[in-house]
């Protein structure tokens, strides 16, 4: 199955050549965790902070499914 | 030496100094402001007239040596905007050189009966009053320019042509340490306040000055120690974090991601081409153009520095800073997506001396009231022109989001107390609605930063979608940023804090190491519930009642895309976040 992943700011040089905005497809095996898929993308779990899938907040833990869309977001706040 | 009092009377033009009064001797910052408003100004009176004042205070530690991050300054006055109290406060030069003065605050009031135009010189020695008459009409950068050549190494305090005509949305420029006037107290009017005193600048120089006394050195240092710790070691804050390397525009495409950046005059969360004025593309074009920099400090000792200095195509200096607000009012909330054009609107914002916020909403309120199309970047750079030149059409956009609302009959108007709301929709994230709702200040975010847990993870993780617990939520922050404003520390130290025990320990001891107040951690809440009390009973005098802590009617109504949700926090919770203000 296939998800579409995206990271922001800092976890960016993770991802080299991913525009700003920009998401990747990957191929998945059904089961897969949210924090597989950071292991897989070699995003440090030290520096993801938040994670959200379809848009909502999201848990480490959680399984992906087909279509879902993941965001891997480190620390950001302002204002 | 005491810190003093310094009263300048615009109606006989006279300065006296006057010991602090122990009533106001334990505040600084956001507490002094408003101890001293509600004290001397009649919530009844008009926000123009001569008994309105504009108060000014550094917080507790600014001017202090080695506090980190700590260069803030409070504003204080009865607002135009919103017809209550307001605090609003800026980084830039001014806080430090006025503590390093001895001073606790400024009180500007009076009006001089010849209206005519003043720049305030304020030394070791006194205040001179200089004739502004050169200076009238002008915006902030030919002021500052003017300024910097007869008074360099001084801060400026200013307004430009909308504090003139005394415009609800005018704000009180600072200088930066490059004597860019890009710094604002921007919130709430009190530019027009500023105005109505007759005062187009105030200089500042510390030279000579006595310093900020400190009672407890050890416990200072210490205190101070920790913070700097803090900041250093937190992901967001430290050198190269999000904030140093991306400004707080990084913040842009989170807000996307969670269906929560407000576009098109709040009618959706989902801004399709947001990544373009996000903090990656400024920090991109800054590397690419050359000429700018990532990680600008807005005052000396600021180790978090995540102001920017954005360069035109050519690598020339266009302006400072882009904030993450800027580029969501000026752009998502237009439809507008052309960092350049963002950039130029900024500088129009800074020179004419308009809140960013309530210049862009008004833009977007302009747009949906059919004055021009939703993207249209060169229309509206046309209409920040008329407010400069204060033509009829330009006051009534200069008045802000709600004047022109009625003027263009729009309906969804995202304001609360007359100030619309900065760049979290409150429907996505309920816990800053509350705050939006709430707050004696207007709708403003940084009054009670419910993102941190809701969008950020940041001192826990809440559902943003979520009702559950959002007013005690809200309170808590409301309760604590009262407190920062307070110390003088930049807001953004909240952050690091708020996820490293030892850093709010340190906070709390550089405050009670400056001051010699025996004050501890437990003392925060109680203290910035305090301060929040005299501002809610301010306004309940003013005439503000239950009915002015509501969100717009729309958000009840309207579905906002791409959640599909709209506001639905009662009003009983609502009421209740400041319900122990006359149960205590």
């Amino acid at each position: 199955m296939q998800v579409e992943v995206t990271v922001f700011a800092t976890l960016r040089r993770y991802l080299p050549g991913l525009p700003i905005g920009g998401s990747r497809q990957m191929d998945v095996q059904p089961g897969t965790t949210i924090a597989d898929l950071m292991h897989t993308l070699g995003l440090p779990a030290e520096e993801v902070k938040v994670v959200m899938r379809n848009h909502l907040q999201a848990e480490l833990c959680d399984s992906v499914e087909d279509g879902d869309r993941i965001a891997y977001i480190p620390a950001v706040a302002g204002g | 030496m005491a810190k003093k009092i310094l009263r300048i009377n615009m109606s006989n033009l006279k300065a006296t100094y006057e010991a602090v009064p122990e009533k106001w001797a334990r505040w600084a910052g956001r507490g002094l402001t408003s101890s001293i408003v509600f004290d001397e100004v009649d919530p009844t009176c008009h926000p123009l007239g001569p008994n309105n004042k504009l108060v000014i205070a550094p917080g507790w530690v600014t001017g202090s040596p080695a506090a980190p991050s700590s260069g803030r300054c409070s504003f204080g006055g009865k607002s135009p905007l919103t017809g209550g109290i307001k605090e609003s406060n800026s980084g830039g030069m001014c806080g430090q050189k006025i503590a390093k003065l001895g001073l606790a605050a400024i009180i500007l009031e009076g009006q001089p009966a010849d209206k005519k135009w003043y720049t305030l010189v304020i030394t070791k020695d006194g205040v001179a009053f200089e004739s502004a008459d050169k200076l009238v009409g002008k915006g902030m950068y030919d002021v500052a320019a003017a300024m910097e050549a007869k008074y360099p190494k001084t801060a400026l305090i200013g307004i430009g042509q909308a504090g003139e005509m005394k415009l609800s949305n005018a704000g009180i420029s600072v200088n930066d340490p490059e004597y860019s006037p890009g710094r604002y107290a921007g919130r709430g009017g009190l530019g027009a306040v500023m105005g109505a005193r007759y005062v187009k600048a105030i200089i500042v120089d510390d030279s000579g000055g006595p310093g900020v006394e400190i009672a407890d050195k050890e416990l200072f240092t210490k205190g101070r120690k920790a913070l700097a710790a803090a900041i250093s070691e937190h992901a967001l804050t430290k050198k190269d974090g999000g904030l140093n390397a991306y400004g707080t525009a990084v913040l842009v495409n989170i807000l996307n991601e969670a269906g929560a950046l407000p576009t098109r005059n709040f009618s959706s969360g989902h801004f399709d081409t947001a990544a373009k004025t996000s903090g990656e593309a400024i920090a991109e074009a800054v590397e690419k153009r050359g000429g700018g920099m990532m990680g600008h400090g807005c005052h000396p000792g600021c180790i978090i520095q995540c102001s920017n200095i954005f360069p035109d195509e050519d690598g020339n200096v266009l302006v400072s800073k882009i904030e993450y607000e800027t580029t969501w009012s000026l752009g998502a909330n237009c439809g507008i997506d052309d960092l350049d054009y963002i950039a130029a609107a900024t500088k129009e914002c800074n020179d004419i001396g308009l809140d960013s916020i309530e210049g862009g909403n008004t833009i977007a309120i302009a747009m949906e009231g059919g004055l021009l199309e939703f993207g249209d970047s060169k229309g509206a750079l046309k209409l920040f022109d008329e407010i400069r030149k204060g033509t009829p059409l330009g006051r009534i956009l200069g008045q802000g989001v709600e004047a022109t609302a009625k003027a263009f009959g729009v309906y969804r108007v995202p304001t609360v107390k007359g100030q619309s709301m900065p760049a979290y929709e409150p429907r996505a994230v309920k816990g800053i609605g509350v705050t939006y709702a709430t707050t004696p200040m207007g709708a403003d975010h940084t009054a009670g930063y419910t993102i941190a847990p809701e969008i950020a993870g940041v001192g826990g993780k809440v559902d943003p979608l979520s009702d559950e617990g959002k007013g005690d939520l809200s309170l808590a922050f409301q309760a604590t940023t009262a407190f920062i404003d307070s110390t003088g520390y930049c807001l953004f130290i909240a952050f690091p804090i708020l996820d490293i025990a030892e850093g709010f320990g340190g906070m709390v001891e550089s405050v009670a190491g400056v001051t010699g107040l025996k004050i501890t951690g437990d003392d925060v809440v109680p203290l910035g519930k305090e301060i929040l009390k005299m501002e809610r009973l301010f306004n309940e005098s003013a005439g503000f009642t239950a009915a002015d802590d509501r969100p717009p009617e729309f958000m009840r109504d309207e579905m906002l895309p791409p959640h599909n949700v709209n506001w639905t926090i009662s009003d009983e919770v609502l009421d209740g976040v400041f319900g122990w203000v006359h149960a205590d």
